[in-house]
């Protein structure tokens, strides 16, 4: 792990060559963290992987989390790691949710959050991201296969956002087929 | 046999398709990319699974075959999908490790570790060292138990029937071992967080010495069984060769890298509980084909063997769980005497412990590769996300290029020595 300077290093280094890249670090439980605009993600991880010096050059891991009610909303994670130093940093794009403002929007009409997508470079965030979208709504522009991975196809909602209910949804009857949304077209 | 496959020399051309374009969505325009081959025949686009034997589970693939060979791969996944992640975001911290055991059902005291542990690296809890070695000897039991179920198993899909039963046995003999520390045979709860729910019985020592005296002759057996046979070494040699880069730009982890010649392995490079204290080494492969991914698998698990043997040399006295009673249950003998000891039980039970805001991802390594935990914690008594990096779920993704251009019954082999389990996939 870079420690607490180490990451601030990094974070004013990337500034200063894509300006507004990084919007804050955080550094607790000896993990080092940088929050990102989810905009310049591609920019920030290619430089975290390609600078010498840096090069974390393997993605372990991609996911989300919607830290609702905090402004942005929702966190997509990308952990990476630089296997000869057997060092990890967090890179977390922080994307604001679009609904937040307008609304209320009808059920599955909602609209969604985007990121870049990372999958032409880095080809194992393809599942990865097909996940985060399944579960939170967000929309990795560029990906080239992007439909929901674990929920049904033609599911609606998304499931793991914090104001999503468990047990809130329908057990489908012939009676209440019809009612419930896109289950049964 | 189509006229497509003119055998070139085996290595080369599987680094030519590994580098093929990915274009459109379905499987047909994809393999139409693939300027490696001249399709000369008509793509059939078949569905194998969710229901097939050989797919371990409920995984569906679809393929496009241009007659016997392997043109396209998709896998379609979610069969078993059911919202453990999201339940555990309604659950107390320790009422969640229940839950995440049963995620990927062949490695259960791995999903224990890794939620346990990233809970106690959100504390900031130390565990006492005799729980730290009595948690490496049921983790490292437990690697034995997924690799013999995975052995068994493959070798079933590859003909060899009497594999099964043997491998069956002997995992008998681990999950018995299992019952006496835990009271269960599988999904056992004995990981707490602080240490683990109570010390191993008297005679546990005994029945696993003589359990670890007899394992590396059956290992020994079971090796000398496969790797003479000339059928098993016909399918698994020189197949599903995938470049080690190319596996690193998967994202894929465990056996499967270090069978490409990767020496990665968590528990030597950052070695949490007590892997630092003890000897073993790390087995690695250099073809990366079937052959070398089953043979790592063996030598696994004779260091498996080591590393239990090292810690039940070394297993020191002292407690077995921390000793911090705004986290731990207190003793059940001092609830009678004791008013402060009643007071935390029934706050623990009813409310459970409380963690500091924070996020943490905490890797190990399961038998499948890196296992990750991350956990956001809002400073409630309930994780506010709880995710699982889950290595059968990365490691799929490197299924289509163990398998284009390849014969369909070697995608059995190939799905056989990736060693997915379904349950860890779909969660």
């Amino acid at each position: 792990m870079p420690d607490a300077a180490g990451l601030e290093l990094i974070a004013a280094e990337i500034n200063e060559r894509h300006p507004g890249a990084i919007l804050g670090t955080y550094y607790e439980h000896d993990q080092a963290c940088l929050i990102a605009e989810p905009e310049k993600i591609r920019e920030v991880l290619a430089w975290l992987r390609d600078t010498p010096g840096q090069e974390y050059t393997f993605l372990a891991s991609v996911h989300g989390a919607d830290y609702l009610p905090a402004v942005p909303r929702f966190g997509v994670h990308y952990e990476l790691l630089n296997m000869a130093r057997v060092e990890r940093i967090r890179v977390r794009a922080a994307v604001h949710d679009p609904a937040a403002e307008g609304g209320p929007y009808p059920l599955g009409e909602e609209p969604l959050p985007e990121v870049p997508s990372i999958t032409d470079e880095w080809p194992t965030a393809n599942h990865q991201e097909r996940e985060v979208y399944d579960m939170f709504g967000i929309v990795f522009r560029g990906h080239p296969d992007l439909r929901r991975i674990l929920m049904p196809e033609d599911y609606v909602g998304w499931p793991q956002r914090r104001d999503f209910p468990i047990g809130g949804e329908p057990v489908i009857f012939t009676n209440n087929e019809r009612e419930v949304p896109g289950w049964t077209q | 046999m189509s006229g497509g496959r003119s055998a070139p020399a085996h290595g080369a051309d599987v680094i030519a398709r590994t580098s093929a374009e990915v274009v459109g969505t379905s499987p047909v325009e994809r393999t139409g990319a693939d300027e490696a081959f001249e399709i000369e025949q008509e793509l059939m686009t078949i569905n194998l699974g969710p229901h097939h034997p050989a797919t371990h589970g409920v995984l569906r693939l679809l393929v496009a075959l241009e007659g016997e060979v392997v043109r396209d791969l998709k896998p379609i996944i979610g069969y078993v999908h059911t919202g453990i992640e999201k339940n555990c975001e309604e659950k107390s911290y320790w009422k969640a490790i229940p839950f995440v055991e049963r995620m990927d059902y062949l490695s259960y005291f791995f999903n224990a570790q890794a939620f346990c542990g990233c809970v106690e690296k959100l504390l900031e809890l130390d565990i006492p060292p005799r729980a730290k070695y009595l948690r490496v000897i049921h983790l490292e039991l437990n690697r034995l138990h997924s690799h013999l179920v995975w052995l068994g198993t493959s070798a079933l899909d590859l003909g060899a029937m009497s594999m099964f039963f043997y491998c069956f046995r002997d995992r008998d003999r681990i999950l018995d071992i299992f019952e006496m520390s835990t009271g269960q045979r599988m999904h056992t709860r004995y990981f707490q967080v602080g240490g683990v729910i109570q010390d191993i019985p008297l005679g546990f020592e005994r029945k696993l010495r003589a359990f670890l005296k007899e394992f590396p002759s059956r290992v020994d057996q079971y090796e000398a069984l496969l790797t003479n046979n000339e059928i098993f070494l016909h399918r698994t040699k020189d197949i599903g060769i995938v470049p080690r880069e190319r596996l690193l730009e998967l994202g894929v982890t465990g056996p499967l890298l270090r069978a490409a010649g990767e020496p990665w392995d968590l528990r030597k490079v950052s070695p949490y509980l007590a892997y630092g204290d003890f000897d073993f080494k790390i087995p690695i492969g250099t073809v990366g084909d079937g052959w070398d991914r089953f043979i790592v698998r063996i030598q696994e698990m004779r260091e498996s063997v080591k590393i239990i043997e090292q810690a039940l040399d070394g297993l020191p006295e002292g407690p077995w769980i921390a000793d911090d009673r705004k986290v731990v249950l207190p003793p059940r003998h001092e609830l009678g005497t004791s008013m402060e000891s009643l007071i935390h039980h029934f706050k623990l039970v009813t409310e459970g412990f409380r963690v500091p805001p924070g996020e943490v991802y905490y890797p190990i390594e399961a038998p499948r590769g890196e296992l990750g935990c991350f956990i956001v914690a809002d400073g409630s008594a309930k994780p506010a996300r709880v995710h699982f990096r889950e290595p059968s779920f990365v490691n799929l993704q490197a299924l289509r290029d163990m398998c284009v251009g390849d014969y369909v019954a070697d995608l059995i082999m190939n799905l056989a020595m990736l060693d997915p389990v379904l349950g860890g996939i779909d969660r």
